[in-house]
Parts: C-alpha cells; sequence; structure tokens
C-alpha cells in the first residue's frame, strides 16, 4: 500500500505550523502528529490530503509540566512519556491508567497526547479522560490562542471544536483532588484493540460516607464520550451498595443512545456491556474513594 | 507532482542519504531503498507488528512513520541484531525455544524484545506479554515466544554479569 501524493512540511515551530495551515486554508490539510492514527488513514488511501503539515519537528510541543492543580501537557508528547512520567504517576493516576490501555507499547511510542485528542475517535480513551476530569484544550490559530473545555471541545465522530486553522498545542488535565475516588475500564476483544465499551468513573464521599459528587463517563458507544448525568445525579447523596451500582449500570445502559452493531459486537451486546462497565467502574472508585478515607469504610 | 526530499539517517549504524517521496514509509524505504529486507511488511496499517523496528531505541512501527520523518534519525533494524556473523542472544533464545515456525513475524518480535529487554531485563511474564500484545504470529501460539522471551533476557543478564560481549 502507499498513500496517494501530498505535499510535505515538517516546521519547525509552532508559528510556522500556523501560518502554513492560514496559507494553505483553501486545500485539504492534514495535521500529522503520532501517525498512529492518520497514516493508516493515508495508506488506505481514506484520507487523501493536498499537504501534511508534520509536528513532529516542533520540540515547544513536548512537555509534562504541573502548573499548580494542573498538569500541562503539551500536544506532541508521546503517550510513553506519559506512561513513564514521575509526575503523572504521583498527580493523575486516572491519566496513567487510561494511558496504559491505549493500544500497545510499539503503538504509544509514537502516538501523542494531542493526537489522540483531535483524532476524536469514540472508542479512544483520551477523549473520554478528558471529559471525565474537566481536561482543558488550548489551540493556537492565526487570531491567537484560546482555551475550550473538554465538553464544548468533541462534537461529534471524528469531530472537534477546531478550525481547519488551528492547532492543538497542548492539554491540561487538573490533578486529582485528595480524597478522589476512580476508576477507568474497557473490554475490548483483545488487550490494545479499540474499545467495545469504556467507563471512567470519579466520585467523593463525605464524612458520613455517602457520595458528595461522582462523575460518569462512557466511550465507545456512541460518537462522541459522553457524560451520563442521569446517574451521576442518582448517585450523590446516596450511600455506595452493590444495589445502588446495578440500578447505576441499568440506568447508565438505557440512557445511551442505540449503540454500533457490526461484526465486532451486537448494539444489544454493547448497550448491555456499558452497563455492567459503569457499575464496574463505581465499585472500583467507591473501594479508592474508602481507602483514600484511611480504611474507614 | 510531490518534490522530492533529501534525508539522512543511520541505520543498523551505517549513514545512509536518499531522496524520497513523502509519500514513501519507512518500512518500504528500508525495504526497497536500502534493500533490509528483514523488516517485514504485513497489514500496512501498525496492527500485526512485523514492521517493527528501533528509533532510537523505541520499538515502532515502520509502517506508520515516512521515510522523510527518519530525517536524522538512528535506526535499527532486525540485521542489526549480529554481531561479526553471531546471532544475537535474543536470536538465539528464539531458535533454541522454538519461538518461531515460518519466521515472517520474527523481526518485529525480536525488536520489540530487545526495548523490552534493555527496559527490564528481567521481566515478569505480564509484562512481556504486554509488549507482545502488539505482535500477532499466526505459527507458534505464542507460548514458545515467551518461553524465548524468558530465555532470552537470562542470556542477556548472564552475559552483562560475564561482561562480555557488549550487546546494544
Amino acid at each position: 500500500m502507499k498513500p496517494a501524493r501530498f505535499e510535505y512540511a515538517a516546521p519547525d515551530t509552532l508559528r510556522e505550523a500556523v501560518s502554513l495551515l492560514q496559507q494553505h486554508a483553501d486545500e485539504d490539510v492534514k495535521i500529522l502528529a503520532g501517525g498512529q492514527s492518520l497514516v493508516p488513514l493515508l495508506n488506505m488511501r481514506m484520507a487523501r490530503p493536498d499537504l501534511l503539515v508534520d509536528l513532529n519537528r516542533i520540540e515547544e510541543l513536548q512537555y509534562i509540566r504541573e502548573e499548580g492543580d494542573w498538569l500541562a501537557i503539551g500536544a506532541m508528547t508521546r503517550k510513553r512519556a506519559v506512561e513513564e512520567s514521575e509526575l503523572v504517576r504521583r498527580r493523575q493516576p486516572v491519566l496513567l491508567a487510561a494511558t496504559q490501555l491505549v493500544a500497545h507499547p510499539q503503538i504509544r511510542n509514537r502516538g501523542t497526547v494531542g493526537g489522540s485528542m483531535a483524532h476524536a475517535d469514540p472508542a479512544a480513551e483520551y477523549p473520554a479522560l478528558a471529559l471525565a476530569l474537566d481536561a482543558e484544550l488550548r489551540a493556537l490559530g492565526p487570531g491567537g490562542e484560546r482555551t475550550i473545555a473538554a465538553q464544548d471541545f468533541f462534537q461529534s465522530y471524528l469531530t472537534t471544536a477546531l478550525e481547519p486553522v488551528e492547532v492543538l498545542t497542548e492539554v491540561r488535565v487538573p490533578v486529582l483532588a485528595a480524597g478522589t475516588g476512580w476508576s477507568f475500564v474497557e473490554v475490548a476483544r483483545r488487550h490494545g484493540d479499540f474499545a467495545l465499551g469504556g467507563a471512567a468513573a470519579t466520585l467523593r464521599l463525605d464524612p458520613g460516607g455517602n457520595v458528595s459528587e461522582a462523575r460518569v463517563v462512557l466511550f465507545a458507544v456512541g460518537p462522541t464520550p459522553i457524560r451520563i448525568t442521569q446517574v451521576e445525579e442518582m448517585l450523590t447523596g446516596e450511600r455506595p451498595a452493590e444495589a445502588l451500582f446495578q440500578e447505576a449500570g441499568r440506568r447508565a445502559s438505557q440512557e445511551i443512545e442505540e449503540p454500533l452493531s457490526d461484526v465486532h459486537a451486537t448494539a444489544e451486546y454493547r448497550r448491555n456491556l456499558a452497563g455492567v462497565l459503569t457499575g464496574r467502574a463505581l465499585r472500583e472508585a467507591v473501594e479508592r474513594a474508602g481507602a483514600e478515607r484511611g480504611g474507614e469504610r | 507532482m510531490t518534490t522530492q526530499q533529501r534525508v539522512r539517517l543511520t541505520v543498523n549504524g551505517v549513514s545512509h542519504e536518499a531522496s524520497v517521496d513523502p509519500r514513501t514509509t519507512l518500512a518500504d524505504f528500508l525495504r526497497g531503498e536500502l534493500a533490509l529486507t528483514g523488516t517485514h511488511v504485513g497489514c500496512e496499517h501498525g496492527v500485526c507488528g512485523a514492521c517493527t523496528v528501533l528509533l532510537e531505541g523505541r520499538a515502532v512501527r515502520a509502517c506508520l512513520m515516512l521515510a522523510v520523518q527518519a530525517d536524522g534519525a538512528n535506526l535499527m533494524t532486525v540485521e542489526g541484531l549480529e554481531d561479526h556473523g553471531n546471532l544475537h542472544p535474543i536470536q538465539e533464545a528464539f531458535v533454541e525455544e522454538h519461538g518461531l515456525q515460518c519466521g515472517f513475524c520474527t523481526p518485529g518480535f525480536l525488536m520489540t524484545v530487545h526495548e523490552l529487554l534493555r527496559k527490564s531485563p528481567d521481566p515478569s511474564d505480564a509484562e512481556i506479554r504486554d509488549a507482545l500484545g502488539g505482535q500477532i504470529c499466526r505459527c507458534t501460539g505464542y507460548l514458545a515466544i515467551l518461553r524465548s522471551v524468558r530465555l532470552a533476557a537470562a542470556k542477556l543478564r548472564d552475559s552483562h554479569v560475564a561482561g562480555s560481549t557488549q550487546h546494544s
């Protein structure tokens, strides 16, 4: 296989990248990040851009920094760097867990944080993580920089709020607040495959042991990751118990729209899976929240 | 018409310079331009792992990189494993434990294992399985490969203890 012909530019700076996008605004331009999703599309000629703007030479986009209660991650930071980061391990374990579920080490050696966000595959882990943690996404365009909240960023299947002339520059993830229990789980046919379903949950317990705050996000069950607010509301104020988790799972599987049916799984299977994973994620998040409170429960 | 681009890179310690069409994948470049046909091309979309090579010591899919992106890079392919006609301990281990049958997937496995054992000289089975999860073998059923990796790890640890040949 061989990609269709394209022009290729590999700017050294972010400014150059943006001005290239601006100069070629009337052409089909694709930004090349880690290439682990785009190059397959090129190889199969499902994408036939006129111009590829490769961000791999832009060193200023590769970093992981702690900024107060946030981790600021350069868009071209490899997933493997996230996985190996002591800072991430210490400050944001949900990000580490989600990263380890992305494909295989060989893919994570190239795949980038920003690339996964901008590609916005509905079965991908990072968009779900961003939504679950209220991440922020920074983009630079000809008009300057702007910050987009994760809930506004993922708009549809492979579609984000980014303008064609904008480059995603940074992903900002809040560090995990003390006392927060969390879980990030998925089911795939084989480890490293795209998920047939996935769930992320964060949760806090009040001094009495009741749920004071819950966040539940499902992915691979619709065109974007989705917050299941009905379940979040249902959990708030309740005492965690097996029956509650099961009811949450039932609600979650009803709340989602008709899932995809394909050779990997039927819609019915996926709907059921969404409920099962919701229950699993909540069970694990409660356990972790309990452990954080010094094993009072 | 796309302009050709110059690339300069080091593969298995040898410098190369060539002119490439930007749409040429690194896998095709290694095989077609440099005649390093040990890097096998299977699925060509990153799933099978046969084309895995080392880029600055990291295992990556050569089918998911463009040759132009490797400008200035230091690469290692399966041809770089042997040392003056002697098999690398990882290769010896695959032979001794029957970690291959048809051999098509083997170059990718060897490069993946090379990265794994450099970072983790005494890996658990879970670590080995995690690293090998990105490589597909249709012959062996993987258990012989798992044994090969364990043996390779032991051989490399021994050779480091003995302070013998430096295997990069």
